[in-house]
């Protein structure tokens, strides 16, 4: 089997499922910041995403007055995940919920509930309270979270099938901060759909975050605050084809060669 | 700097004498007025039809008048720093009170990454430390480290450089402006009338022309015709203090909140602008008026203190690329799209607009019709 076909074996065989819709795609991305509705179509198109967040807190205004933005990205025939972007309490969030599903006609819905306003740091108290509001309600809840244990696991039992735990704070680019609870919530969470939304900077973060077990990357500013969106659009989602291929690789252990297993012997000794 | 081609098929007929060309201009924001100059600058008899009561009272009401071709290339495509220079020369030789100060791009230290990225992705500037942002702008000396000047850069104050181009249209050049009492329904059935434009049902019921031109100026308000564009709302506040003084614009960086404080004079200072996907006039929001506030706060603590003057909101026509364009079909001409360069580009697409209609001319950079439904 040459590369491509082995490639193309690869993803038509790998996809993965949020609430019952299987995607090939594992790059998810946000709709914000970008020079123009133009150049986000074609960044969405270079990138091969299914699923693109659309905010709808600020460009909703008093009589959903956003429709002509949105009318765009429902051209683009991707899927739509609606963001409670910017909101800061448990009634926002679900009351933005409840106007996303009616304006995209789909249950799912990218949960923020923000508690920190410069870190934008989600208030998982709220969160966790909001998610089983929403959840009873009908929705698919894609929660944007931290990488706490305890409250992925009352995400998990407020009715949450996906876990988006941040690699950084949004829009900071820093990548991964917390690697060790990155995979520590890979191993608790082996059954669960995990994403790495918000921090991812460079296509090698989204490569580590694969590569740590991850089902897919979330991101949007790192794309449309480059100074070519659509090529960095198709670096990200090389990369994470790339970190995908390889943990499903098996990659090799690290072995540590400054703590010999074996004695020296048997060597010349040099520069004597 | 710009390809031109006339098209050498289409007859040019000579428009002079008493065979002056008859121009209508419907919409008197930006647009609509540098091109009624453009026109009457060639000899041609204009007409300007709005439907507010005065000129200049669209989004042009609300526009910064930064001058910036420079700055704006951080995040716009070269052609707006093309038609942004012509622009600028324009406007110098055009009004009175056009400050060549250049302006200053700050960020606070946190958010310095993003001026190393302004820096990147434009040109025509200096670095500037401490001291020589306190000699350019004393008021803010000591309060920032890095900055980038951009000193051949200018601003104006759009509302009375509007207004000092409509006197200079009704003086100098007899250019006939027809506001609210002429009625909005005759702006819309002069351009609902796709066919034929340039006709109108005069008293006696025939059909008689009226123009041999008609240019389309009136920003979302065209939205009928050209079914691509979008509103882009932007929010923006007035400022009044006697404590700081500002001689240019000062842009400060900020990852999700940029804004800019353009000095008006007589202590009053504008704060813009929002930019936000819906078409949604008039109405301002709390957190809006948060973000402006807090820029002009963290840029010097004395806006704290400030009278607020005015708050205002309105809708910026764009098309999905966000460039303006220049179109024409039979014999109406289209200026529209300019979204957040109306004073930057504007000139330049006026001057464009004439040589099409006079010369037969073709500019491909304004006018290759690249949307959905051309």
């Amino acid at each position: 089997m040459d590369a491509m076909t082995h490639k193309a074996t690869m993803s038509a065989a790998d996809p993965v499922t949020f609430y019952g819709t299987e995607v090939a795609s594992r790059l998810l991305l946000g709709t914000a910041q970008y020079p123009s509705p133009a150049i986000l179509a074609e960044a969405i198109r270079a990138s091969g995403t299914e699923i693109v967040t659309v905010s709808l807190r600020r460009e909703s205004g008093a009589a959903k007055a956003g429709q002509s933005f949105w009318q765009l990205i429902r051209d683009l025939g991707v899927k739509v995940l609606p963001n409670t972007a910017g909101c800061r309490t448990v009634k926002e969030a679900v009351t933005t919920a409840e106007m996303a599903r009616e304006l995209f006609g789909t249950p799912w819905v990218k949960l923020e509930v923000i508690g920190e306003d410069d870190t934008l740091q989600p208030d998982v108290f709220g969160l966790v309270e909001a998610a089983r509001i929403l959840s009873r309600d009908g929705f698919q809840v894609f929660p944007y979270t931290t990488e706490d244990l305890v409250v992925a696991e009352k995400l998990v039992s407020a009715g949450c099938e996906v876990l988006m735990p941040w690699g950084a704070p949004i829009g900071s680019g820093r990548g991964l901060n917390n690697p060790y609870g990155l995979r520590s919530m890979r191993a608790h969470f082996p059954g669960i759909p995990l994403v790495v939304d918000a921090g991812v900077g460079l296509p090698s973060h989204a490569a580590a975050a694969m590569e740590l077990g991850y089902d897919a990357v979330l991101l949007n500013t790192a794309v449309a605050k480059a100074g070519d969106p659509v090529r960095m659009a198709r670096a990200f989602a090389a990369a994470i084809a790339a970190g995908r291929e390889a943990v499903i690789a098996d990659p090799m252990e690290v072995r540590d060669m400054a703590a010999p297993s074996t004695p020296v012997m048997g060597r010349a000794l040099l520069g004597s | 700097m710009t390809s031109t081609q006339t098209e050498s098929t289409e007859k040019t007929t000579p428009w002079q004498g008493a065979n002056a060309m008859r121009v209508r201009i419907v919409g008197a924001g930006v647009a609509g007025l540098t091109c009624a100059h453009a026109f009457a600058a060639r000899g041609a008899q204009v007409t300007v039809i709005e439907r507010k009561s005065g000129s200049g009272q669209g989004c042009s009401w609300y526009a910064g008048g930064m001058l910036a071709p420079w700055c704006e290339r951080e995040s716009a495509e070269p052609i707006i720093a093309e038609l942004g220079h012509e622009s600028l020369a324009y406007w110098r030789a055009s009004v009175p009170d056009v400050p060549n100060e250049g302006s200053l791009v700050l960020a606070p230290p946190r958010d310095l990454p993003d001026l190393k990225r302004f820096s990147r992705r434009t040109e025509a500037f200096e670095w500037v430390d401490g001291a020589r942002i306190g000699a350019l702008e004393p008021d803010l000396d000591g309060r920032f480290d890095q900055g980038l000047f951009f000193p051949t850069e200018a601003h104006l104050e759009p509302r009375k450089a509007l207004a000092a181009l409509t006197r200079l249209l009704v003086e100098e050049y007899q250019v006939a402006f027809r506001f609210a009492a002429d009625g909005c329904s005759e702006v819309d059935d002069q351009c609902s009338e796709a066919n034929n434009p340039s006709r109108e049902v005069d008293d006696q019921g025939s059909d008689a022309k009226v123009a041999d031109f008609v240019v389309d100026c009136r920003g979302l308000a065209a939205r009928d015709t050209l079914t691509d564009l979008r509103g882009v709302k932007g929010e923006m506040l007035v400022l009044y203090s006697t404590e700081i003084s500002l001689k240019r614009p000062v842009r400060l960086l900020h990852p999700r909140i940029p804004v800019y404080i353009v000095p008006r004079g007589d202590g009053h200072f504008m704060i813009g602008a929002t930019s936000i996907e819906n078409d949604e006039r008039g109405r301002v929001t709390g957190r809006s008026m948060l973000e402006l506030l807090g820029a002009a706060y963290a840029l010097h603590p004395a806006f704290g203190e400030a009278e607020i003057v005015e708050i205002g909101a309105d809708v910026r026509p764009a098309f999905p690329d966000n460039l303006p364009r220049l179109r024409k079909r039979g014999n109406t001409l289209y200026i529209n799209g300019l979204y957040r360069h109306g004073f930057l580009a504007a000139p330049a697409l006026a001057r464009r607009a004439a040589e099409v209609a006079f010369d037969g001319a073709y500019f491909p950079e304004v006018m290759d019709e690249d949307h959905r439904q051309w």
